[in-house]
């Protein structure tokens, strides 16, 4: 009996190492093909070199060929502007800032060198949303729309423009727009105020969280905060926490803040029966 | 050698343990709860209540007032509240520490959302005996304060806390949705506002209101905006009018019942008055008390805990004040009926949750502030933030929440006119309110029925055509989104049918034959090492 198990165990040990061997006979085998390949490589590679300089210029033809159809149907930034609500818009544009990824959908800050585009929960990867940094080109489709004076664009696809070209918009100062009517013509873009001085909010606080005007809130509310100009217009600025969560320096910052603080700040000009910025840097002077 | 075959079968022994404590562990079972003989009060114990606020801060002084007061007759009690702003917050957060053990002791929360909780094994108490136990029950013989008793509460809205045949909470405070209607715009109009409103009369008078002056400008406000009708939520819209014209839209248990002409011939209604713009969505536009304040709409519907938002007086506002419309009269009405003489509203508004605890003493603490929670001091300032009412009759018919109601219009914040009207209308209406099945997978089929009507109007106003074909891919696309067509399968598995799921991989059936031929090996080597050891012997 001892015998018959000795064999089985040496019958399965053999089985193994079958497999084994097969496995290193066959590099045996390529190691001996390796210096046949190499020769014939060298000769390939020769031949292949005086191809390659006819094959570039001819891909550097299609892929001008492709790109041209691919931006076929593309807006202008006042093209989109002049577009009525409710119609299908194609641009390209430049990822600035985005919200945070949830449930497949991801709301991006856009902007070109002639305005800006709000994406409204853009279908879209989590792996995707990771590469929609700053600057990176993205081609758009979507609807035109409006949402309590927000014009954005809903229900969109989006594809990368991998073209190498990218663009970072600097904050544009809108201090003295504020009051004026030309302001939404900003909608969006990236901007900044300065000088301007804290208030308190109807509870007497400087700041509240999200609509909560008693102190109480999640613990990654939005902030919202009162700001007066020169002219003694006050204004409510917001921290929206999903695009600067609570671990952020401009949450801190304006968690921070005090009535008569005068503060200097930068963020996107979003829109909620009037303005309504998303503020992304505060400084106090 | 020899010795480790002799000890291969208690290896065996010691493994199978393992593994079966191991799956103990990993389902994160509970001992059902057991009431304990007496509440130890010389015992500290500290629990967590996780509540939801709306938009004022008077309901988060009351929480704080609850608990206050609560700690006051149990000094031993040291409860942790926490603030949402969001049902969905709750939701999420309950589902996540359900995983981990470590929920709430207490929270405010849905029916719908409720149900899911159920997936974790005893993660909820079950209130069926605990209300009726003579101490500690409702009301009870040795409970500190003066809790209402089971019959004190509304007997309506205790049933609503059913899922299955088990009460699984207790309800908190109701809400229906109303119509806050310009009054001033529909007889300048020319109509006659009836009794009951109809739906044929809202979209009537939202056709008529859509005429424009020489200017471009909509005649009857005079502005370039108007958006006559604007619903709220749109999953309640599918839901109610389903209901009033006889139609169910899932059965108790979990079938789904929207694809269907039924759902089709509302959703054509609805399409027609979309493509002329003068119905729109909260989703699709915005809150409809922005636009009702700004004399941009006629007929908003929303909830009656929205009510301190309506009219232009309303305490709370979202509009620059420059844009708010003086000189127009908002009342508050039942919602549209398809039949006058049988009114069907939906009855809402959150419920309490009790979850269980390894430590008894902890889950009758947690017990004992939930009927805190009902007691007149809780129920009635808090159904007075907003258009809610008290659950309790005890709270309904006490002579300090007659006189609020007596009060409305005496001010615009604590007697609001339009807050006290959508209470009074839902206080009229508590017979004619319903709810929807609860199952796990409810608060999806909830989605997709507003999800139909948002969809259909966006369509309609992009100019999309909106055919049989258009509605057979809607059908299609949000059974889909919404998985409902798994829903079949997760029910059935509920219910302790096992689903399908299909052959057994090769994988697993191989790993499964080298088992079982390794342990029938190792036996036979067994037996024959003992009967080859006596005949040694």
């Amino acid at each position: 009996m001892k015998k018959k198990i000795v064999s089985v165990l040496l019958a399965s040990a053999m089985a193994l190492s079958l497999a084994a061997c097969g496995a290193k006979d066959a590099a045996d085998t390529a190691a001996e093909e390796t210096a046949a390949v190499e020769e014939a490589a060298t000769e390939a590679v020769e031949a292949a070199a005086e191809e390659v300089t006819e094959e570039a210029a001819e891909n550097v033809e299609e892929v001008a060929e492709e790109a041209s159809a691919d931006l076929e149907g593309v807006m202008s930034y006042a093209d989109y502007a002049a577009a009525d609500l409710d119609t299908e818009v194609t641009v390209v544009t430049y990822v600035q800032a985005h919200q945070s990824w949830w449930d497949g959908k991801v709301t991006v800050y856009t902007q070109d060198a002639d305005g800006a585009y709000f994406l409204y929960e853009l279908p879209c990867s989590e792996e995707d949303a990771a590469k929609l940094t700053e600057g990176t080109k993205i081609k758009v489709t979507g609807f035109k729309s409006e949402w309590s004076g927000e014009v954005e664009i809903t229900d969109s696809s989006f594809e990368f423009v991998e073209d190498g070209d990218t663009f970072v918009a600097e904050a544009v100062d809108l201090t003295d727009k504020l009051a004026s009517e030309d302001l939404v013509d900003y909608q969006n873009q990236k901007v900044a105020f300065k000088g301007l001085t804290v208030v308190a909010r109807e509870s007497g606080n400087a700041v509240d969280y999200k609509y909560d005007n008693s102190g109480s809130h999640d613990e990654n509310s939005d902030l919202y905060f009162d700001v007066q100009d020169a002219d003694g217009n006050v204004y409510t600025f917001t921290v929206e926490s999903y695009l600067c969560d609570n671990t952020t320096d401009v949450y801190a910052a304006v968690e921070a803040l005090k009535a008569g603080d005068v503060i200097d700040c930068e963020g996107f000009l979003y829109w909620y029966e009037g303005a309504n910025p998303h503020i992304t840097s505060v400084t106090v002077e | 050698m020899r010795k480790i075959f002799r000890f291969l079968p208690l290896f065996a022994l010691i493994l199978s343990a393992a593994v079966s404590l191991s799956g103990c562990h990993a389902s994160g079972e509970k001992k059902s709860f057991q009431m304990p003989e007496s509440f130890d009060t010389s015992k500290d114990i500290e629990i967590t209540f996780w509540a939801k606020n709306d938009t004022n801060k008077a309901q988060t002084t009351i929480y704080e007032q609850a608990v206050e007061d609560f700690e006051k007759i149990y000094p031993n009690v040291s409860i942790n509240l926490r603030f949402y702003t969001d049902y969905g917050k709750i939701y999420n957060d309950v589902i996540t520490n359900i995983a981990t053990n470590t929920t709430p002791n207490v929270c405010i929360t849905y029916p719908d959302h409720i149900a899911t909780y159920l997936t974790g094994n005893n993660q909820v108490l079950c209130l069926d005996d605990l209300i009726s136990d003579p101490k500690y029950g409702l009301g009870g013989s040795d409970v500190a304060f003066d809790a209402p008793t089971k019959t004190e509460i509304v007997p309506k809205y205790l049933t609503e806390c059913y899922i299955g045949d088990k009460l699984y909470a207790l309800p908190y405070m109701r809400s229906t949705e109303a119509l806050y209607m310009n009054k001033t715009y529909v007889e300048k109009l020319g109509f006659n506002i009836p009794d009951t409103v109809t739906w044929d009369f809202i979209w009537e008078v939202s056709e008529a209101a859509m005429k424009k002056d020489k200017d471009g400008n909509f005649a009857i406000n005079g502005q370039n905006v108007l958006i006559p009708f604007i619903y709220k939520s749109t999953d309640n819209m599918m839901i109610q009018i389903l209901k009033q014209s006889g139609f169910d839209y899932t059965t108790d248990n979990g079938e789904v019942l929207l694809f269907n002409d039924d759902t089709k011939k509302i959703l054509q209604e609805i399409a027609v008055h979309a493509g002329t713009r003068s119905f729109s969505t909260f989703k699709i536009s915005s809150y409809p008390a922005n636009f009702l304040n700004a004399g941009q709409c006629i007929f908003a519907i929303d909830s009656t805990a929205g009510s301190t938002w309506m009219g232009p007086d309303a305490p709370l506002s979202d509009i620059c004040s420059d844009d708010i419309i003086g000189g127009i009269d908002v009342i508050v009405k039942e919602i549209p009926q398809v039949d006058v003489n049988n009114p069907q509203m939906i009855s809402q508004g959150p419920s309490i949750c009790v979850f269980n605890k390894a430590d008894p003493q902890e889950v009758l603490a947690s017990w004992l502030f939930t009927q805190y929670l009902l007691t007149n001091e809780v129920q009635i300032p808090y159904a007075e933030t907003e258009g809610y009412v008290p659950v309790t009759q005890k709270a309904q018919e006490s002579d300090t929440y007659k006189d609020y109601l007596k009060r409305g219009g005496e001010d615009n914040t604590t007697y609001y006119k339009i807050k006290i009207e959508a209470t009074k209308m839902l206080l009229d209406n508590i017979d004619n309110t319903f709810i929807t099945p609860v199952f796990n997978g409810s608060a999806s089929v909830r989605d997709a029925a507003g999800q139909m009507i948002e969809n259909t109007t966006k369509s309609m106003r992009r100019n999309q055509t909106v055919d049989d074909e258009y509605f057979a891919k809607l059908y299609d696309d949000i059974n889909s989104l919404y998985r409902l067509d798994q829903l079949g399968a997760s029910l059935n598995a509920q219910e302790g049918e096992k689903p399908d799921l299909g052959p057994l991989p090769l994988g697993a059936k191989a790993l499964i034959i080298t088992l079982i031929s390794v342990w029938v090996l190792i036996i036979l080597y067994f037996c024959y090492m003992k009967i080859k050891g006596k005949r040694d012997n």
